[in-house]
């Protein structure tokens, strides 16, 4: 009898230790969308004409398309229609007047990213990671902002961005993503509420990994954050992003928009470590994830790397991107999605090629337990003028028990001759053997597929800062305590 | 006590009794060699010993220092000291070689009750056993077993066995696939590990492997049954008749 059969479907045995709501008043808009709710967010936070105009022009467009039920439907996800007079499109911890240091934050909100091990308070920071917090749909409190001014990098929310530096947000919101890309992006733009904002000047090395750390709390709400990142001329920054939310028994929709512009020579790693609520073992609840994230590699010589862990969320509808545009511009993605119960993940990535002599590398390891169903989606693009473009591409499923899913799907278009492609993929179960052997030397089940599955992500993890890997190790262990009896 | 008592094993794999009623008694310090024709049952009764679930014991009991080993998961086995050098070990790619050999420790000794070893005494140690097998430490760096050769993949079992030294180490056919200069290799590295509080039982084809590793007994197995023991000297006798020979006297004193 192969341990396939013996392994028990009783899956996560453990409680998402996430999963608690913070007491806290809210300021909260009616459920529903029109241009009215538009509007409202707006005033809110005392916005320029300009992003009224900007988000009102996304409104129409999304409105426009849900009436002709535009929602894209070729992912290999299933759910329920999704009710988007239902949502409220705006929740905000009341706060009232504008803070001047976090001693001034809620208590309660800084006890809630105590519990996450996410630490604000500066002084009590060990590790060198600048934070962003958004709590709901704001940011609550960023850390290391005056630090980081004296070298000129911005990093602060999207409204402090939108208030202070109107002209970088003008010049570069929407040029990566636009409203017209996609209906989450289009949703996102009309109503995202905050996000992450971050400028590296020309020639500048960020000393520290930024961070922004995504919390939804309120319930029967969506959170829609942007994210933009920039890196001038020959500049460097690393980003990570880590996601957690209450357990609730509805499903919540998380539809951010994330983009990246390399200038000449920068470079850019964005690391993702998502753990949304995955809902529980029959697969009631959890947040429906539905992220468009992509960077544009504008200059010569840029590079952008992404790398994710895809731990949470019910359904994960993800495609980090890149447009390789500067000639020998790099675009890198490296993946491991974890599906486990319930979960589904859609999830890959697109590289264009447009520029001469651009490389991208593709890494990515879909490992699917209990019921879970994991689809890898890929596109490699050489256009025309990508003369002497090369990709590589790499993309494996790990299967634990019999009533799991992997799929993939490459799809690949070249239009210029002198491109040199490679495609490697490779699907394997957890063998009865290699369990074996492990067990035969002391270790028990758990730690030896725990071993078994990290060994199989070790190429993704270590793209990710020293401090990421390690978490993203133990969340791995964790999401998959109890695949295995 | 005895180290390891066996009494009426029987077992059967896929429906097939492979294993039809073995007694076998191993005391700590001894050296058993058990040998057999292909498909006679002697990786099954090293895979038994280590706990695999797809070999179902029908009969019979087995006690691994006075304790029912059948109840044992095959970690427990190990934590108390039953080693399998694999026939063919697998590759786990991605895991560390020192790493996992480390983890493994780490886990037995926790088991016992014992301080987890850290690198600076772990290193120290596994280097002196990486001269004893001759190992390059440079194959320790990569995954599991990944890329190593036939020969290598044997040497690293015994180099496991050297850093995990249990009470009773199985040596499943480690003598197949390897040129004269690995036997003698490994059969150091063994020979530098028996010990009076160590059993092994060295299962093999070939009288070749007992050149080196000089057995106190030889137990012959055919068609699921023990069916001569001795001292090494059978295992000359065999190489000189061939296994047919004991068959014969298994049929002739079967009528006598």
């Amino acid at each position: 009898m192969s341990t396939d059969m013996n392994i028990v479907h009783d899956l996560a045995s453990r409680e998402y230790e996430w999963g608690f709501v913070t007491q806290i008043e809210e300021d909260r808009i009616r459920k529903g969308l029109d241009e009215d709710v538009i509007r409202t967010i707006s005033t809110k936070k005392q916005e320029p004409e300009f992003m009224l105009e900007w988000r009102l022009n996304a409104y129409r467009y999304w409105a426009q398309q849900e009436r002709a039920q535009a929602e894209p439907k070729w992912a290999n996800v299933t759910f329920p229609p999704i009710d988007y007079q239902d949502i409220a499109y705006y929740s905000a911890p009341k706060q009232k007047k504008v803070l001047n240091s976090l001693d001034e934050l809620d208590p309660e909100i800084l006890r809630t990213y105590e519990k996450l091990g996410i630490p604000l308070a500066e002084q009590k920071l060990l590790a060198n990671v600048a934070v962003d917090a958004v709590f709901d749909s704001v940011s609550v409190a960023t850390t290391f902002k005056e630090k980081l001014a004296e070298l000129g990098i911005i990093f602060c929310s999207f409204s402090e961005a939108v208030k202070n530096h109107p002209e970088l947000v003008k010049k570069y919101l929407g040029s990566v993503v636009p409203h017209t890309d996609n209906f989450y992006a289009a949703l996102n733009a009309a109503v995202f509420s905050d996000g992450s904002f971050v400028y590296v000047p020309k020639g500048v090395r960020c000393p520290m990994e930024l961070s922004t750390y995504f919390r939804i709390n309120a319930a029967e709400t969506g959170q829609f954050e942007r994210t933009l990142i920039i890196a001038d001329e020959g500049a460097y920054v690393s980003y990570l992003e880590g996601c957690t939310a209450p357990m609730r028994d509805e499903n919540q929709l998380h539809a951010a928009v994330v983009e990246l512009v390399a200038l000449d020579n920068a470079q850019i790693r964005y690391s993702t470590v998502q753990n949304w609520y995955p809902g529980d073992k029959n697969g009631k609840g959890g947040i429906y994830n539905f992220v468009t994230k992509r960077g544009k590699c504008l200059g010569r010589n840029s590079k952008i790397s992404w790398t994710q862990v895809e731990t949470g969320s019910a359904i994960t509808w993800k495609y980090p991107s890149c447009i390789l545009q500067g000639d020998n511009s790099v675009g890198e993605f490296y993946s491991v999605a974890l599906t486990n119960n319930y979960q589904q993940a859609d999830t890959g990535t697109k590289m264009i090629h447009l520029g001469k002599n651009t490389k991208s590398t593709i890494v990515s390891k879909g490992i699917s337990a209990g019921h879970g169903q994991n689809t890898y989606r890929g596109m490699v693009k050489i256009m025309k003028g990508a003369e002497g473009a090369r990709n590589y591409t790499q993309c494996d499923s790990l299967l634990i028990g019999d009533k799991c899913g992997a799929h993939t799907f490459p799809y690949i278009e070249v239009k210029n001759s002198s491109a040199r492609m490679e495609h490697e993929a490779a699907t394997s179960k957890i063998g009865e053997d290699q369990l074996f052997y492990l067990q035969q030397r002391g270790l028990k089940t758990e730690d030896a597929v725990s071993m078994i599955v990290n060994g199989f992500c070790k190429q993704v993890f270590r793209e990710l800062p020293m401090e990421f890997a390690v978490e993203a190790q133990k969340l791995l262990s964790i999401s998959l305590e109890g695949s295995v009896g | 006590m005895s180290l390891l008592e066996i009494k009426n094993l029987h077992v059967n794999v896929g429906g097939n009794e492979i294993l039809k009623g073995i007694d076998l008694t191993v005391n700590a310090g001894e050296v058993h060699s058990i040998m057999g024709p292909n498909g006679s049952g002697k990786s099954t009764l090293a895979q038994v010993l280590a706990r695999r679930d797809a070999y179902h014991v029908t009969e019979g009991s087995i006690t691994f220092e006075g304790r029912d080993l059948l109840e044992m998961k095959p970690e427990e086995a190990a934590c108390e000291g039953v080693f399998l050098a694999f026939q063919y070990p697998v590759e786990i790619p991605g895991i560390g070689n020192t790493y996992f050999l480390r983890s493994a420790l780490n886990a037995q000794r926790k088991y016992r009750g014992q301080e987890e070893m850290d690198a600076m005494d772990f290193l120290p140690m596994f280097r002196e056993k990486l001269a004893l097998l001759e190992m390059d430490d440079k194959l320790m760096n990569r995954s599991l077993n990944e890329g190593f050769s036939g020969g290598e993949k044997k040497r690293n079992e015994i180099l496991q066995m050297a850093v995990l030294e249990p009470r009773l180490a199985i040596l499943d056919e480690t003598d197949s696939g390897l040129d004269i200069d690995a036997l003698r290799i490994v059969a150091n590295g063994v020979n530098s590990l028996r010990s009076p509080e160590r059993a092994m039982l060295v299962v093999t084809h070939y009288q070749r492997l007992l050149n080196y590793i000089v057995p106190d007994f030889v137990h012959v197995l055919v068609d699921g049954r023990i069916v001569r023991s001795g001292g090494k000297e059978l295992a000359l006798e065999l190489e000189e008749k061939g296994y047919g020979w004991t068959e014969h006297e298994q049929t002739v004193g079967a009528r006598a």
